[in-house]
């Protein structure tokens, strides 16, 4: 791989605002055998080869329990998947003892990815080198999340992770019902604050009127000549109906 | 999101407050305790406490509870058909002396679960702040993610047996009551951390007094009106038998539509049934 005067140690930036330890931490999970996600509207389905690295060795785990409702699949060092695999167990158990119930998906997903943005951000740490593929089901229905070495985390209906999974990513998205382009009301959110206005949150139903006289504004756009920027918005802005 | 220090203290476990740290045995320090990966969150060290720490100089030696000193008497509770209903009065005893009389023991916990408590009401108060950084964490959350009412009985059990265990218990019998998937839930824990949940529940003096009446008439397909009515003559059973009552109830409803605990509210009473004129009379033995 390409090597620079930046990438010896995780704290430096380089001058194109890359800190070039986390990405290699990122290639490292390419560097591990392809895991698959995918997730429907009551179940969601981890798998993942397990080719023996040598000849005469058996194959390493790469799919982890981790409570009644919620497993991994790792990629990358393996080592390094299984401390956060013991870290989950660990975390899920103690929810389940102070709580007696399991731990929400999304929240253990969440303190994993910051134990993971941590080791990017200490110069006596190294970034984890495993991608994280976790499946849980919980009150908020089946999730499906990817953790990263940069401690991002991401929320997915089908992923696939590990060496030659493009393949899998292009065959899952081309299989699946995926939203388009288009906006839609699951596919954006709008904040907004000003004078006498506290911070409101437009997502979900309260969202659509507001992308229907979008639309209705794009259309009137299309059919008015020249200008094909839009810079101008037009005066009735859908941002003061409410 | 950097990690908040806890209001209690990992090593003496959920409900404590306290040092830390963890005195040097010769297992420690052979494997000397440090925050790990893997050292859970809570209850990680629960033997390990620097007594040094505890007796320093210049610091009173640790004092536990020996005995409540302002009390809240019984807290009844029962379910219906569509959720769940807290009853209790709002005093403060200080002793015998009505001290406060306006004393809320019945309290929203979030927006399913509601708590009412009887015993130390300054233990209580401490309970209600543990669950408000609960019910905060979640809100600041921002997932929508809320504590379900068997999660909070669940993590006061735990809160209750942990201190009994460190010789220190807080001083209650709780009452927790909420809605969960559409059905009526309802616990109660000890102040030793007993444990248990049913259909109807009532503390203290209420054990005796009102549960038999709750036994007899009530039934878990109850509507909302039935079970006012049995709630509230238990109430005034209570009241009428029970000297450390006065008659100003709160009454606490949960149901899918949300939590709502009532003003304060007297019931009437009268004094006037041949039964009160003497009461020895009926019970063999008291004077």
């Amino acid at each position: 791989m390409f090597r620079n005067q930046y990438d010896t140690d995780v704290v430096t930036w380089s001058p194109q605002g890359r800190i070039h330890q986390v990405e290699y931490a990122m290639e490292g999970v390419k560097q591990g055998s392809a895991a698959v996600g995918l997730k429907s509207k009551t179940h969601v389905v981890v798998a993942s080869l397990r080719r023996p690295q040598v000849e005469l060795s058996s194959s390493l785990r790469k799919v982890f329990k981790i409570d009644d409702h919620l497993g991994i699949a790792i990629s990358g060092l393996v080592s390094d998947g299984r401390s956060l695999c013991r870290y989950m167990r660990n975390e899920c158990l103690n929810h389940k003892f102070v709580y007696d119930s399991p731990m929400s998906t999304a929240r253990l997903v969440r303190d994993v990815a910051d134990r993971a943005q941590v080791a990017t951000q200490r110069s006596w740490k190294r970034p984890l080198g495993v991608g994280l593929l976790v499946a849980g089901y919980d009150t908020s229905g089946p999730r499906l999340f990817y953790n990263c070495p940069s401690g991002q985390y991401y929320d997915y209906k089908a992923f696939a992770m590990g060496a030659r999974s493009q393949a899998a990513k292009t065959y899952l998205e081309r299989n699946s019902c995926l939203p388009e382009g288009e906006l839609t009301i699951e596919t954006c959110s709008i904040g907004l604050v000003g004078k006498d206005l506290n911070f409101t949150l437009i997502e979900g139903q309260s969202l659509q009127p507001h992308l229907d006289a979008y639309k209705a504004a794009e259309g009137a756009d299309d059919d008015a000549p020249g200008d094909g920027g839009g810079g101008d918005a037009p005066a009735a802005t859908p941002m003061e109906t409410s | 999101m950097l990690a908040r220090p806890p209001s209690h203290s990992p090593a003496l476990g959920p409900g404590c407050a306290g040092p830390p740290l963890a005195e040097a045995s010769s297992v420690s320090i052979q494997y000397p305790a440090q925050p790990t990966a893997q050292v859970p969150t809570c209850g990680a060290a629960s033997f390990l406490v620097d007594h040094n720490a505890v007796n320093a100089p210049g610091r009173d030696p640790s004092q536990h509870t020996q005995m409540p000193y302002v009390t809240g008497s019984s807290v009844l509770a029962l379910t219906f058909k569509d959720g769940v209903m807290l009853a209790s009065d709002t005093l403060g005893s200080y002793g015998s002396t009505k001290r406060y009389k306006s004393f809320e023991r019945i309290r929203k916990v979030n927006d399913r679960t509601v708590l009412g408590a009887s015993g130390e009401l300054s233990d209580f108060q401490y309970i209600m702040n543990l669950l408000d950084e609960l019910t905060t964490d979640d809100f600041c959350e921002d997932d929508g993610g809320m504590l379900s009412p068997r999660e909070i009985w669940s993590y006061l059990c735990r809160v209750l047996y942990n201190r009994r265990n460190k010789q220190d218990p807080l001083w209650n019998s709780l009452v927790i009551g909420g809605i969960e998937h559409g059905k009526p839930f309802l616990g109660t824990v000890g102040m030793i951390g007993t444990h248990y949940t049913d259909d109807h529940i009532a503390t203290g003096f209420g054990n005796m007094l009102a549960r038999p009446l709750f036994r007899e008439k009530h039934s878990p397909d109850m509507s909302e009106a039935d079970a006012e009515a049995l709630i509230h003559e238990a109430l005034k059973v209570c009241y009428y038998r029970d000297k450390q009552s006065i008659n100003k109830f709160q009454l606490a409803k949960i149901t899918e539509a949300g939590v709502s605990v009532s003003e304060p509210f007297a019931l009437p009473t009268r004094w006037d049934y041949k039964h009160f004129e003497n009461p020895s009379a009926n019970a063999v033995g008291t004077w």
